[in-house]
C-alpha cells in the first residue's frame, strides 16, 4: 500500500546508491530508487503523485554521471546505467545544512503551538539533516496568522516553505487552481485571488501533504498531539469509491481521518466530505439509547424491551406473515452486518421483500451481471471510458481525480452520455446531452442501431468512432438523474452492449456499502454471493433452513406495498424514506400506514421521528469488520472508538432480534460470520478471513478472488472456483448472455459440482458445515430487457426534469457535521439561459414548478449545462425538494413553470 | 471601469488569436488592462481568466510577479527616483527627499489629484547619468532638485504630453498585424503544422522531436 507503483517496467537499470548495487526502472527518479533500496532521502516539495518540480532542493545529492560528483535534486534526475549517488558524501551534508538554514530563517518558531509539531517534516529533517544552529539574527518576515482560504482549510503564510505541493495539488491535481504562488522573490506567498476562496471539494489534501504547518484543517487545529493520537488504518464508507484512510482518535474520539494511499483506489486521496464528515458521528443528537413510540412521544427504553418490542413485531413473519415484513436499506452497513441481516429477513423472516437501493440504484443484474471492469481498467493507459453516469465529482468524488489524471496523464478518451454537463464534461472527448428518459435512444445510435427517427448529428457520429476504435472499453454506469427510471438506463446498457459487447462495466452507485450489500443479497431476489432464489433455494434451505418464497418487492414495492396497508412492519436499516426516497408522497403515506416501523440508525432523521423502535447502531469507526467498493474490493474497516451510549453493532441487533424470535443465526463474531459468507455466497467463495486479513495490508482482495490475488498473496493454498465464475462471467458477450442465460448457468452448475467434488477429495472448501450434498449455485447473469421502457410523448410546453445530487447536501450526514453542514446550499430551478429567456423570467424569478405529482416554489437560475428542454433541481438541498414532483413509476417527469403572483 | 471596454475587448481577441495556447496571452492583455485603467483592477483579472480560460487567481499569481504591472491605481505620472548605489553616490536619496516634498507624498504613495505616483526605485541601468529618474519609464538624466521642479511643472501642464503619454500606455499592444503578414500561430505541442513550416518535422505531443 505505501509501495508507490508509478513508473511502468520497461527496463532496467544498475546504479550504485552509497556504495550498494541497486537496480531501478528506466525512467525511475533517483529519490525513487533510493526509496525502494531503503536509502531515505529527504525531501519537502517531491510528492510520488505529482510531478516533480524541484523547488525546495532539500533532495540535493552528490550524483556521478561518469564526469564526477556533483550536487543534484534526486527528485528531478532520472536514474542511468552506472550512475554513482552519495547521499552521505561531505557536500551533500554542506548542501543539506545550507538549505535547511535558509528554509528556516523565514520560518517562525512555532513548533509549540502548530498543529504540525510532531509529525512534521520540516522538524523531522532539521533534527537528522540540519545545521543545529541557524546564523541569522534579523527580522523574520512577518504576515497575518492563519487566513482562512477555504471554510476548512487555514493558512499561515509565515509557516509556509513554498514548496509548491498544495498549489500544485490544486492545479494539477483537483483541477481547482484557486490557490496560487503570488508576489516574488522573498515577498512570495500562496494566497487566494480576494473573495475567491479555495473552494475545492479536495481543498483537505493540501493540509494533509503540506511538508509544514502553514495549512491547517479547521476541524483539527488544536484539537490533539500526534502523540495523543492513535491511529488505524480503515475505508472510508462516505460514498462507494473506498478510498484507504487512517482513522484518528484521542481519549475515545474520532478527531481526523487522512488518505493512505491505495494503488489501485485513492492514492492516498480523499474528497472533504469524507476527510470531514465523521464529526457527525460525535454530534450530540447521536442516537444513544433505543427509543419505543407508544402514541405521539417516543421515550427511552432499554434494549430488552426495544428488541423485544421489536421482535413482537416480526414474530407474524414466522407463521406465513412473511410477505407482510419488509426491510429497507443497509447500504451502511459492513459486509458482515449485512449478511447477518439478510440471514435474518431471507432465512428466518422468509421475506423476500428487502432492498438496500432507493430506486436511486440499478438492478443487481446489472451490477454482478455484466463483466466488471476495475477503477485501474477505466483509467489505464488509452482505454476508452464511456460515462453514463452521475457527475462523479458530486457521488464518488475521487474517481474523478483519477479519471481526470487517466485522460490528462494517460491518454484515456472519455464519451460521456447524460442528461447534463458535469464536471468531466470539459475533459471529455465527446460529450452528448440526451433527453431525460432517452439515454437508450442515443445509446442505441452510437451502438450503431437505429435510433428510431433521431438523425445522427456529428457528435454523435465523431462519439461512435471513437468507441468503435476503442480497443478497451469501460462503461462507468450509474443513475445519471433520479429523475428517470432506473429502467431508461438499464435500455441504454442493453443498447450499448449491443453495440460493444466486449465493453466491463465499473458501477458507480453511491451508497458506501451498497455493492456489498447487494452482495450479501439485500435486494429483492437475490440470496448472498450473486445466486438469485431459485438457484440457490437448495443450497441456502440446506444451510439456513428457509429461503423467500418468491421473489419480493424493491423498495418502490415496498413503500407501495405500504401506503396500501400491505405491510405490517417495515425495518429501516439506516434508510430516511422520508428524506431520500425519490417520491416523497409516496414514502410519507407508506410510513403514516405502516403498523409498525423500527429504524436502525445512528442519527435522528425525518423517519426516525415516526418509527415505533429506534434502536441506537454503531455507526463508521465503531464496528469493525468489511467493506466493499463499488469495483468489488473488499476492505477492512477499523473499529476505533467504542460505540456512542449504548449503540450496538449493526449484527449484533439482528443477531439478539433472531434470538428473540427462538432463533440461533449462529454468528458470534465478525471472523465467524465472514466464515460463513465465504462457505456459503459463491461469489466470495476462497475469500477467506485470512485472506482478507493479509489483503488489508495491500491492496484489499477483488471480488471474486482469482489465482492472480492469491499468488501475490504468497503462500496462499486455497485453490477456488469462483475464478471460472469469472472468467464466464468475464468472456460473456451480448450476443451469448442475451441468447440464453439458462445454458452458462447450467454450465457453471457442471463445473461447480465437478469442483465441489474436487474440494471434497482435498478434505477442504464446500464440504465445511452446512450445504454438504448441494453444488455451488451459479451466479447471476444480465440479460438485456426484451422491451424499451414506454417513454411519455414530448410535450411542447413541459420541460423534462434533471434531479442530480451534489456533494454538500442535506443528508443526515452532513446536516449532523460541524464541518460540512455550512456548505449545503438552498435549492433552486436550473434552467438553459435560453429557455429562461424563452420563457420570458429574468434570472431570479420565483417560479411556481408544478408536475403531475405536486408542485413547488423555487427561484429559476440560468446554468448552461442543462440543455434546453430540460430542468434540472438538485435533490436535498435547503427549500424545497424534487422528491415532491416524482412519481417513482413513471419512466420521466415532465414539468410545468408558472410564475409566482 | 475595470472589465474591457468594448473596443479593447476586440483588441484582446485578437491578441489571444496570437498564441497557440490562449493563456500565454495573459501577460499582454495585462498590459491591456494597465493601459486602459492605469492599474490591474480585480475585475479586469477575472476577465483576463474569463477569456483565456483560467481562473482568476493564476492570472493574480503572474501578474504580481511583474513590478510593472500595478495592482492598485497609479498617478498619470509614475516618477521612478534611483537610490541604488551610483545615484546614492550622486544625491539620489536628496533628490527622493526633495520629490516628496514637492510633490507632497511619502514614496509609494499617489498625489490628491491622481497626476503622480512616486517611488523609490532600483537601479535603471542608467549609472553614469546619476542620480537618474524615470517618469513613466522614460529617463530623466543628471536630475538636480530645480530640474526635478520644472518637470513636475512641464507634466503638470500637459508640455510633455507628446514625449510622455499616460502610465500604462505601451505602443505594442496597440500593434496590428494583418492576417497576410500574420505567421499563424501554431501549438508546439501536437496540432497541426504552421503553413511556412516546409522542411522541419512538427513536433511530438510530448514536445520531443521525433
Ligand atoms: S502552504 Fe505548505 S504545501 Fe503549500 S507551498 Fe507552503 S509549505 Fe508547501
Ligand atoms: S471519494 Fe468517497 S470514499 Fe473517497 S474520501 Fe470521498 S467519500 Fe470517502
Ligand atoms: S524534494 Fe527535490 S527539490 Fe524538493
Ligand atoms: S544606480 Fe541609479 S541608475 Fe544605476
Amino acid at each position: 500500500m505505501t509501495d508507490v507503483k508509478r513508473e511502468v517496467a520497461v527496463d532496467t537499470v544498475s546504479l550504485t546508491v552509497n556504495g550498494a548495487a541497486v537496480e531501478a526502472h528506466k525512467g525511475q527518479l533517483v529519490i525513487d530508487a533510493a526509496d525502494n533500496a531503503g536509502i531515505h532521502i529527504p525531501r519537502f516539495c517531491y510528492h510520488p503523485r505529482m510531478k516533480s518540480v524541484g523547488m525546495c532542493r532539500m533532495c540535493i545529492v552528490d550524483i556521478d554521471t561518469g564526469r564526477g560528483p556533483a550536487l543534484q535534486p534526486a527528485c528531478m534526475i532520472p536514474v542511468a546505467d552506472g550512475m554513482v549517488v552519495d547521499t552521505l558524501s561531505e557536500s551533500t551534508k554542506k548542501a543539506q545544512d545550507g538549505v535547511l538554514e535558509f528554509l528556516l530563517i523565514n520560518h517562525p518558531l512555532d513548533c509549540p503551538v502548530c498543529d504540525k509539531g510532531g509529525e512534521c517534516p520540516l522538524q523531522d529533517n532539521a533534527y537528522a539533516f540540519g545545521p543545529g544552529e541557524s546564523r541569522f539574527v534579523e527580522e523574520k518576515r512577518h504576515f497575518e496568522k492563519p487566513i482562512p482560504v477555504s471554510d476548512l482549510v487555514l493558512l499561515d503564510r509565515e509557516r509556509c516553505i513554498l514548496c509548491d505541493r498544495c498549489t500544485r495539488f490544486a492545479r494539477d491535481v483537483a483541477g481547482d487552481a484557486f490557490i496560487v504562488f503570488q508576489e516574488r522573490g522573498g515577498q512570495t506567498e500562496v494566497n487566494t485571488f480576494p473573495e475567491h476562496p479555495f473552494a475545492s471539494y479536495f481543498s483537505g489534501n493540501t493540509v494533509q501533504i503540506c511538508p509544514v504547518g502553514a495549512l491547517t484543517a479547521g476541524p483539527y487545529r488544536f484539537r490533539a498531539r500526534p502523540w495523543d493520537v492513535e491511529k488505524d488504518e480503515s475505508t472510508c464508507t462516505s460514498c462507494s469509491f473506498g478510498c484507504r484512510i487512517t482513522v484518528e482518535a484521542s481519549r475515545d474520539e474520532v478527531i481526523r481521518r487522512q488518505g493512505v494511499d491505495l494503488d489501485p483506489v485513492n492514492w492516498g486521496w480523499m474528497c472533504d466530505k469524507g476527510r470531514f464528515d465523521f464529526d457527525a458521528m460525535n454530534a450530540s443528537e447521536r442516537l444513544r439509547t433505543p427509543l419505543v413510540r407508544d402514541g405521539a412521544a417516543a421515550r427511552e427504553a432499554t434494549w430488552s424491551e426495544a428488541i423485544g418490542r421489536a421482535a413482537d413485531a416480526l414474530r407474524p413473519a414466522l407463521d406465513g406473515g412473511a410477505d407482510r415484513v419488509a426491510v429497507l436499506g443497509g447500504a451502511r452497513l459492513t459486509n458482515e452486518a449485512a449478511y447477518t441481516w439478510a440471514k435474518l429477513a431471507k432465512g428466518v423472516l422468509g421475506t423476500d421483500n428487502v432492498d438496500c437501493q432507493l430506486a436511486d440504484g440499478l438492478p443487481p443484474e446489472v451490477v454482478f451481471g455484466l463483466p466488471r471492469a476495475t477503477i485501474d481498467d477505466a483509467c489505464a493507459d488509452g482505454g476508452t471510458v464511456l460515462l453514463l453516469a452521475p457527475d462523479i465529482k458530486e457521488e464518488v468524488p475521487v474517481l474523478f481525480l483519477r479519471l481526470r489524471d487517466a485522460v490528462l496523464a494517460h491518454g484515456v478518451k472519455v464519451v460521456e452520455l447524460t442528461p447534463q454537463s458535469t464536471s468531466m464534461t470539459p475533459l471529455a472527448a465527446a460529450s452528448l446531452r440526451y433527453r431525460p428518459g432517452e439515454a437508450a435512444v442515443v445509446a442505441r445510435l452510437l451502438g450503431g442501431g437505429d435510433g428510431g427517427g433521431l438523425s445522427i448529428d456529428g457528435d454523435v457520429s465523431a462519439a461512435r468512432e471513437l468507441l468503435r476504435g476503442a480497443t478497451r472499453l469501460t462503461i462507468v454506469l450509474g443513475r445519471p438523474s433520479i429523475g428517470e427510471s432506473a429502467a431508461t438506463i438499464v435500455d441504454a446498457v442493453g443498447a450499448l452492449l449491443g453495440g460493444f459487447p466486449d465493453a466491463h462495466v465499473l458501477t458507480v452507485l453511491r451508497r458506501a456499502n451498497v455493492h456489498g450489500a447487494l452482495d450479501m443479497g439485500l435486494t429483492p431476489g437475490l440470496l448472498p454471493g450473486h445466486v438469485t432464489i431459485d438457484a440457490g433455494r437448495d443450497w441456502f434451505t440446506e444451510a439456513w433452513g428457509r429461503v423467500p418464497a418468491a421473489t419480493g418487492l424493491d423498495a418502490t414495492g415496498i413503500l407501495a406495498a405500504a401506503a396500501e396497508g400491505k405491510i405490517d412492519t417495515l425495518v429501516l436499516l439506516g434508510a430516511d424514506p422520508i428524506a431520500d426516497f425519490p417520491d416523497h408522497q409516496l414514502a410519507r403515506t407508506a410510513l403514516d400506514t405502516v403498523g409498525t416501523v423500527i429504524a436502525v440508525d445512528v442519527l435522528p432523521n425525518a423517519s426516525t421521528a415516526l418509527a415505533h423502535v429506534v434502536l441506537p447502531a454503531a455507526g463508521p469507526s465503531e464496528e469493525a469488520g468489511t467493506t466493499t467498493n463499488l469495483e468489488g474490493r473488499v476492505l477492512t474497516v477499523a473499529q476505533k472508538v467504542t460505540p456512542a451510549g449504548t449503540a450496538r453493532a449493526d449484527w449484533h441487533i439482528a443477531a439478539e432480534l433472531a434470538f428473540r424470535l427462538g432463533h440461533d443465526l449462529g454468528l458470534e463474531s465478525i471472523g465467524g460470520i465472514w466464515d460463513e459468507i465465504e462457505r456459503l455466497a459463491p461469489s466470495y467463495a476462497g475469500l477467506t478471513v485470512d485472506i482478507v486479513r493479509r489483503a488489508a495490508d495491500r491492496d484489499g482482495a477483488l471480488m471474486p478472488i482469482d489465482e492472480a490475488q492469491l499468488a501475490e498473496l504468497d503462500g496462499a493454498r486455497v485453490t477456488i472456483a469462483s475464478q471460472r465464475h469469472r472468467v464466464d462471467a468475464g468472456s460473456a458477450t451480448a450476443a451469448n448472455r442475451a441468447a440464453a442465460a439458462e445454458s452458462q448457468e447450467e454450465r457453471q452448475a457442471d463445473e461447480l459440482a465437478a469442483e465441489a467434488e474436487q474440494s471434497d477429495d482435498e478434505g477442504k472448501g464446500v464440504a465445511r458445515g452446512a450445504s454438504t450434498s448441494q453444488a455451488r449455485p451459479p451466479l447471476l447473469s444480465f440479460a438485456p430487457p426484451a422491451t424499451a421502457t414506454e417513454l411519455p410523448a414530448v410535450d411542447a410546453y413541459g420541460l423534462r426534469l434533471v434531479v442530480s445530487r451534489t456533494l454538500y447536501d442535506n443528508g443526515t450526514l452532513n446536516q449532523h457535521s460541524p464541518s460540512i453542514a455550512g456548505l449545503a446550499r438552498v435549492a433552486c430551478l436550473r434552467l438553459n439561459p435560453a429557455d429562461l429567456a424563452r420563457l420570458g423570467l429574468d434570472a431570479t424569478a420565483t417560479v411556481e414548478v408544478s408536475s403531475v405529482r405536486g408542485s413547488l416554489t423555487l427561484d429559476a437560475v440560468a446554468d448552461d449545462r442543462i440543455p434546453p428542454g430540460s430542468a434540472g433541481i438538485y435533490t436535498n438541498h435547503e427549500g424545497a425538494d424534487p422528491a415532491d414532483l416524482l412519481d417513482v413509476h413513471a419512466p420521466v417527469t415532465t414539468i410545468h413553470i408558472g410564475t409566482k403572483s | 471601469m475595470a472589465r474591457f471596454t468594448s473596443g479593447n475587448d476586440v483588441i484582446a481577441r485578437e491578441i489571444i488569436d496570437r498564441y497557440p495556447v490562449a493563456k500565454s496571452a495573459v501577460i499582454p492583455l495585462c498590459h491591456l488592462a494597465q493601459e486602459q485603467d492605469g492599474h490591474l483592477a480585480d475585475d479586469a483579472l477575472v476577465q483576463i481568466g474569463e477569456l483565456v480560460g483560467i481562473t482568476p487567481a493564476e492570472v493574480l499569481g503572474t501578474a504580481s510577479f511583474y513590478e510593472m504591472l500595478k495592482r492598485e491605481p497609479c498617478g498619470r505620472y509614475l516618477v521612478n527616483v534611483c537610490t541604488s548605489i551610483s545615484c546614492h553616490l550622486m544625491g539620489g536619496d536628496e533628490l527622493l527627499h526633495h520629490a516628496e516634498q514637492r510633490l507632497g507624498v511619502r514614496a509609494g504613495a499617489t498625489t490628491a489629484d491622481g497626476l503622480f505616483t512616486l517611488e523609490e526605485y532600483e537601479c535603471q541601468a542608467a549609472c553614469t547619468e546619476a542620480p537618474a529618474l524615470q517618469v513613466n519609464y522614460r529617463y530623466f538624466h543628471n536630475v538636480t532638485p530645480a530640474d526635478f521642479d520644472t518637470l513636475v511643472d512641464d507634466l503638470a501642464a500637459g508640455r510633455l504630453a507628446d514625449t510622455i503619454p499616460p502610465h500604462g500606455t505601451l505602443a505594442r499592444i496597440r500593434q496590428r498585424i494583418p492576417s497576410d503578414r500574420a505567421a499563424g500561430a501554431a501549438s508546439p505541442i501536437g496540432g497541426a503544422q504552421p503553413g511556412w513550416l516546409t522542411d522541419s518535422p512538427a513536433l511530438t505531443d510530448d514536445g520531443s522531436n521525433p
